[in-house]
């Protein structure tokens, strides 16, 4: 199987052969270099004129390919790293996410604005970067109105959906990829022996015309789940890890709740997955005050009461990105915690 | 947009002068009519008027064909109105009505109406702007796009990282820097450093500087300046002194009052250009606006509110 870089590579290619409005700006993107992490790799030569290199002006370049949607084009914007999404967050939030609400109230369609725009970034740490090149930033995009936030995972198909978005979308999207998934191979959900999948693709309830998988997992032939782990991008990995060590090491059995479409939120796999087995543990790279394991809590306990017997949060120290190895591995959530509180939540009731 | 445009070549230099004090005019009695009712209550939330500076959006403006672009600021309403906007529409965007130009959901800042786009920002839109010059460009249209900013605007570093990217790419765009001499209440001294051509020079975007409220002065060097954008597929820039005669928003003016009605003297647009109309034409105008801007105004007061349902 590919990895994920590769899968997410080959849907920039397809974008750009199959819609000839799709254009990629970003820094350092040009052949031979092909981006800080490659995923642009091969465009800049195959598509010439369409893949634009730029200075270091991350809000310029953000709002040039903004005004670029509002007239017609379908950008598509990497961001080198996600920490630097803060200095393009007043043409996310103020600009981008806003001008389809603002701009057309009573107005007929034909008179509408559009703003199909895509902006990549790879955010998350365990690679040594330290405070500023490590962060998981995307918290503070979820919840905004008017922006669609995604972040594929190696199940499935990653490039598809990063394809979906660049056709399809209408409104401002903003695609988290995690560094360390990229070199992750993807997973073909079809042809697992170790685990057993089903996607959720509810495509009435996909707010920019296209459908953002929920992915279930559980290990093949295991006993009826007694928890639910919740999970996105890379964490997703380490939670399959820790779900697959649960059962042959602890034979605790977990159903695995693997969204990629995180705000909006779409609840109802992961209330499905409650329903049946009464305990939530929600796992992100994201520090954990005021978090999206904070909002998973909360609308799960909104939804099912009482049912809901247990539910805690996993996620990165209050801290920045230490650089050093053995204080970053403490600082984010590893598979050994995982399985502790996992372990915990089922063993103390 | 307005149709007589594309009638530009037939038209007799009365005519055009006729033309051009009805645009200011039609800008000025809005503008006025905002600020005598903003105390009875009928708006929400502020207002940011365009009096003194109605020769800047008319002389530029009135050169922009049907597919063109606009890309306005906070002080928005005589560029909207230039551009060939409605007032009724105005009007009710300010009283938060259905009928308003974006149903209310705006208000004085945040107008779309065709290619016309502002945002409550400062600096925030430039970049957007450069990005529609360039995605025409990209079309093969021989489009030109317009961005109003303001002489506080250039605090903004975003403005810089828009004028470098404009002049690397090329994009079709002029800049129009409406120079007040002042910033809310902070007067242009206390905030920028150096010229303002410089920060275009800097670039290699060309600049023409004016120091006029004279609309027969601007309309020249916006059209040749805007013909350059067109053909040449570049940037330039027209950097235009000008004044404002009200508060930045409402009763928010720290100047001293002589200063203003020095400036209402010397600088009046409207002044400046009704010598040039003869006193019946000049009257025959100003009766017809003001029967249009008070119809407009009435008919956005007697128009609904916008409703909850269509949130």
């Amino acid at each position: 199987m590919p990895t994920v870089l590769d899968s997410l590579n080959t849907a920039l290619r397809q974008a750009l052969t199959q819609d000839e409005r799709v254009l990629i700006l970003g820094e350092d993107l040009l052949d031979p270099y092909g981006g800080a992490f490659k995923v642009t790799r091969g465009l800049s030569d195959a598509f010439p004129g369409r893949v634009l290199t730029t200075p270091i002006s991350e809000a310029g370049f953000t709002g040039l390919a903004i005004g670029m949607a509002l007239r017609g084009l379908r950008p598509v914007v990497e961001i080198m790293f996600g920490d630097f999404l803060t200095l393009a967050a007043d043409q996310i939030i103020n600009h981008a996410a806003k001008f389809r609400w603002m701009y057309n109230g009573n107005k007929p369609e034909t008179e509408r604005v559009s703003l199909p725009l895509v902006i990549r970034t790879p955010m998350g740490g365990r690679r040594g970067y330290g405070p500023t090149h490590s962060q998981t930033l995307e918290k503070h995009f979820l919840g905004t109105p008017g922006l669609v936030v995604l972040a594929p995972c190696a199940l499935g198909d990653p490039g598809q959906l990063l394809l979906d978005a660049i056709l399809f979308t209408n409104d401002p999207l903003l695609f988290v990829e995690n560094k360390l998934l990229y070199l992750a191979q993807v997973q073909d959900i079809t042809q697992s022996d170790d685990f057993e999948f089903r996607i959720h693709n509810d495509r009435t309830d996909a707010e920019p015309g296209f459908a953002a998988p929920t992915y279930l997992c559980r290990v093949r032939g295991a006993p009826p789940p007694t928890l639910t782990l919740t999970a996105y991008g890379y964490m997703a990995e380490l939670a399959q890890q820790a779900q697959r060590r649960l059962a042959y090491e602890h034979e605790v059995f977990v159903e695995l709740v693997v969204p990629t479409g995180l705000s909006p939120c779409k609840m109802h796999p992961l209330l499905a997955s409650l329903e049946r087995t009464g305990r939530l543990l929600a796992v992100e790279e994201g520090t954990r005050n005021l978090g999206w394991g904070a909002e998973i809590l909360a609308r799960s306990a909104e939804a099912l009461g009482a049912r809901l017997k247990r539910a805690r949060r996993l996620a990165a120290h209050d801290l920045p990105i230490p650089a050093s190895g053995p204080l970053e591995a403490h600082v984010l959530p590893s598979v050994e915690n995982i399985i502790q509180c996992c372990l915990e939540m089922t063993q103390s009731d | 947009m307005l149709p007589q445009k594309n009638l530009w070549a037939m038209k007799t230099m009365q005519q055009i002068e006729a033309e051009l004090y009805r645009a200011m005019f039609r800008i000025r009695r809005f503008e006025e009519t905002v600020l005598d009712n903003f105390p009875k209550g009928v708006f929400f939330g502020t207002t940011h008027t365009y009096l003194g500076q109605e020769a800047n959006a008319v002389g530029v403006l009135h050169h922009m064909n049907q597919d063109e672009v606009v890309f306005s600021n906070h002080r928005c309403h005589g560029h909207f109105l230039a551009y060939g906007g409605d007032a009724r529409a105005l009007f009710a965007e300010l009283m938060g009505k259905a009928s308003g130009v974006c149903g209310g959901r705006g208000g004085s800042q945040h107008l779309h109406w065709r290619n016309f786009y502002s945002n409550g920002v400062q600096g925030g839109i430039v970049p957007i702007a450069v990005g529609a010059a360039l995605a025409e460009k990209r079309k093969g249209a021989r489009a030109a796009t317009v961005a109003f900013l303001g002489d506080g605007t250039l605090g903004e570093g975003v403005v810089y990282e828009a004028l470098n990217l404009a002049a690397l790419w090329q994009a079709p765009i002029l800049f129009v820097v409406e120079n007040n001499h002042i910033a809310q209440t902070t007067p242009v001294e206390l905030a920028l450093a150096g010229g303002i051509s410089a920060r275009f020079a800097a670039f290699d975007i060309p600049a023409r500087e004016l120091d006029t409220s004279d609309v027969m002065e601007i309309l020249p060097a916006a059209g040749a300046l805007l013909e350059q954008v067109r053909t040449q597929s570049a940037p330039r820039a027209l950097i235009l002194h000008t004044w404002r005669f009200g508060p930045h928003s409402k009763g928010d003016d720290t100047r001293p009052a002589e200063t203003i009605a020095r400036l209402r003297q010397s600088r009046d647009p409207l002044t400046l250009h009704a010598a040039r109309l003869s006193p019946a034409e000049k009257e025959a105008i100003e009766a017809q606006v003001e029967d249009e801007i008070q119809r407009a105004y009435q008919q956005a007061f007697a128009d609904p509110y916008s409703s909850i349902a269509d949130l």
